[in-house]
């Protein structure tokens, strides 16, 4: 707890957060099914531009779920079915009218599983800009890649091997590919299913480190069963249970003055 | 009689469990833990030794009193039958007997015809009763061994477990040593061929009339081994097949891998796969009863003039029947593709045709090529359709249009009635049959070879 401490008011002095920053995105009254069964109980949440927000909670509990339908992931499972309101800069995201490929170029996504493609290192990155149509042209397009790969921290370790297959590198280097193919479309939301679970605590470190620096530009999103890394990297949190959104606040109030019992027993690691 | 045999040896089989199990139970009764091996391990190494290798010697019994008793026959005629007989007419000889000894009578046969086909019976019967005996004295034998060596600490499980795997080493080795046997047989009588017609006539001529006279009365070519045209018919009629199954399969592939739900796929893809039961002479009446007379009214439609056999419909006919191997695999190369790609990629914001073309397929590739070179060396292989639908006369052409023959075929030809295995043209078959096995040879291993790259890939 002494540690945690400690970390968190490296997390406060890091960046003060502010409440009165600009709403992002806002959940209202999110209810999601999978089929008969129902993942997620009227959840209203609403996320802090250029901020990290953590979602925590023990296991089943619905964060994957609520991340997903932040970019319309949920659409790719069949018989999942979400009602409610999602808003990105006040637009509503399941807005029918609403292209979703378009969504999915503002908000990117990093799972929880590095998946780099079978693909060159470089065309990993410039898989998006292609898509999209963002480069008019090859000096463009590697311009892109080298400015996405410097953010993602991984440009000094692979500007020589640009055509090897991004499937050759290590599982943190794979992850950080992974972000920067998603910041290569330039996405203002970017959503992280447990980036770190997968990785070893230096490559988690230089994950956290990025997140922190992404932070100036990015509203991050980051489901996490570190409570540790939420700490380190988030200046709000969220604590779901049971598919109910039971607490939100700064951070370092969740972890040290929860309202709610149930956050107490979590964090404290009572039950998980 | 045989039957009642084989019945007895598996109830002897029985009987040797029972006596090797209740053995064991008596041991642990004894002994306690004290037992090296569980007594259904002593029961089924006497089951095993008392019955495999009593099957062995029965079969072996079988395969070999044939020709013995034949043999003992030929020694035992009088000199007056065999004096200067050649082989042919001995073999005729004995022939006769065999009939007259199993009834079949059709003139009046010599006395000594009679004697001998007595003869042949009586022996018979005597081997037959011999067989019987022998087998289950052995069985017998067996049974005694394994009781004697069985006790508290024999290793019973490590004994059974030994001979199985004996045997299954044995039936894995039973298919190499076929496909050993197919290619020693092949070579022998292509270097016989090679030795009558010149290696290089055969692979580079480019003429191909392989009917000369195989007795001195018949009336015929001399014959010409040219393989060229016979070769670039049957890649003329494989090209045309795969352009019809690459994109047929390849689309459906995609539609079944990722369109279509799961009630659907359910329904297609084993219509799909049944397209590879149907057997291949049905193919080839669809070939020539719909498919050819179809491309000819089309043709003449158009004013072009289209033989009645063309590559064309033997090729599109044949592309249908290898679509279900391109289709199939291709889907399950495609399913095979980690659900985190296609998460990783529609996440990027790529609507599903991006995600297919850009990340699937290039991810899939190894297994579809794996599939398109599969159903290339059935497609090269196959006969029936070609038979049917292409024609016979060796033409050497590119046109999709005309009648061509592929190797398959002209293997069939040469091999139809008249044979002689001393004649360049029976044996030219053998040489185009080794030029096929090995070509599908190579084309197997390279598919083999690369799905196997693939399966590696996302272990
Ligand atoms: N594709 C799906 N089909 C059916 N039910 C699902 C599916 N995905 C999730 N669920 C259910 O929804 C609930 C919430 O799952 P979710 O994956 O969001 O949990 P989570 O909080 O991310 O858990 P974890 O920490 O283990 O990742 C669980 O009960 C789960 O069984
Ligand atoms: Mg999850």
């Amino acid at each position: 707890m002494d540690q945690m401490t400690n970390t968190r008011f490296d997390a406060v002095t890091a960046a003060p957060h502010n409440h009165s920053t600009h709403a992002k995105v806002v959940g209202q009254d999110v209810n999601v099914f999978y089929g008969d069964k129902q993942a997620l109980f009227d959840i209203n949440l609403s996320i802090g531009e250029r901020q990290v927000t953590a979602l925590i909670g023990p296991s089943g509990c619905g964060k994957s779920t609520f991340l997903r339908c932040l970019n319309r992931m949920n659409d790719t499972i069949d018989i999942c079915r979400v009602t409610g309101k999602i808003e990105l800069d006040g637009g509503d995201i399941y807005d029918p009218s609403l292209d979703v490929v378009e969504l999915r170029a503002r908000v990117g996504m990093v799972f929880q599983k590095p998946n780099p493609f079978p693909k060159s290192i470089f065309e990993n990155v410039a898989y998006g800009p292609r898509i999209h149509g963002l480069a008019s042209g090859k000096a463009e397009l590697e311009e892109i890649v080298e400015r996405s790969l410097r953010k993602a921290s991984l440009w000094e370790e692979v500007k020589d091997r640009l055509a090897e297959s991004g499937t050759g590198l290590s599982g943190g280097q794979q992850q950080r590919l992974c972000i920067a193919r998603a910041i290569a479309v330039s996405p203002e939301v970017i959503l992280m299913d447990e980036p770190c679970s997968a990785l070893d605590p230096i490559a988690t470190a230089k994950i956290e480190e990025l997140i922190n620096e992404l932070r100036e530009n990015y509203t991050i999103i980051i489901v996490t069963h570190s409570m540790q890394q939420a700490a380190r990297v988030s200046q709000r949190t969220a604590f779901f249970h049971l598919g109910v959104l039971v607490e939100e606040g700064p951070t370092d109030e969740i972890f040290t003055t929860p309202k709610d019992q149930r956050t107490m027993d979590y964090v404290t690691g009572r039950f998980g | 009689m045989t039957g009642y045999l084989f019945l007895a040896i598996l109830l002897f089989s029985l009987t040797a469990f029972y006596v090797g199990r209740s053995a064991g139970n008596g041991f642990v009764t004894a002994n306690g833990r004290n037992v090296h091996s569980r007594p259904i391990y002593h029961g089924a190494f006497a089951a095993i030794w008392v019955g495999v290798p009593t099957l062995i010697l029965v079969l072996l019994w079988l395969l070999l009193e044939d020709s013995v008793i034949e043999q003992l026959l030929v020694a035992s005629l009088p000199a007056s039958l065999t004096d200067g007989a050649s082989p042919a007419q001995i073999s005729l000889i004995v022939s006769e007997i065999r009939n007259v000894a199993s009834g079949r009578i059709f003139s009046e046969p010599s006395p000594e015809i009679v004697a001998a086909a007595e003869r042949y019976a009586s022996w018979g019967m005597i081997a037959r009763w011999a067989m019987v005996v022998v087998a289950l004295c052995a069985m017998a034998l067996a049974l005694f061994l394994a009781r004697t060596r069985m006790a508290p600490q024999f290793r019973a499980r490590q004994a059974f477990e030994r001979t199985l795997t004996i045997m299954m080493v044995f039936s894995a080795t039973a298919a190499i040593l076929v496909t050993l046997g197919i290619v020693v047989s092949l070579t022998y009588e292509s270097l016989l061929f090679f030795s009558m017609v010149p290696p290089t006539e055969f692979f580079f001529g480019l003429n191909w009339e392989p009917q000369i006279a195989i007795r001195d009365d018949q009336v015929a070519g001399t014959g010409a081994f040219g393989a060229v045209p016979v070769f670039t018919g049957t890649l003329l009629i494989a090209s045309i097949a795969l352009l019809v199954a690459v994109p047929l399969g390849l689309m459906s592939a995609i539609y079944l891998a990722e369109f279509a739900d799961a009630r659907v796929r359910g329904v297609i893809k084993p219509i799909l796969e049944i397209l590879a039961g149907v057997p291949t002479v049905v193919y080839g009446f669809f070939a020539v009863l719909t498919v050819a007379p179809a491309v000819r009214d089309a043709g003449s439609l158009f004013g072009i003039a289209i033989s009645p056999n063309s590559a064309l419909a033997a090729g599109a006919v044949m592309g249908i029947m290898i679509l279900p191997f391109i289709s199939s695999l291709s889907d399950d190369a495609i399913q095979a593709v980690p659900r985190a790609m296609r998460d990783g990629s529609l996440a990027m914001g790529a609507t599903k045709g991006e995600t297919i073309t850009r990340v699937l397929l290039p991810a899939a590739l190894p297994g579809i090529v794996g599939g398109i070179l599969l159903a290339a060396s059935r497609a090269i292989g196959e006969t029936m359709i070609v038979v049917m639908a292409a024609g016979l006369t060796a033409n050497l052409t590119a046109n999709p249009l005309e009648g061509v023959t592929t190797v398959t075929v002209q293997i069939v030809t040469l091999l139809i009635g008249d044979t002689s295995f001393d004649n360049p043209k029976t044996l030219s078959a053998f040489a185009l049959g080794l030029v096929l096995f090995v070509v599908t040879l190579c084309l197997n291993v390279l598919a083999l070879r690369i799905v196997q790259k693939y399966r590696e890939r996302y272990e």
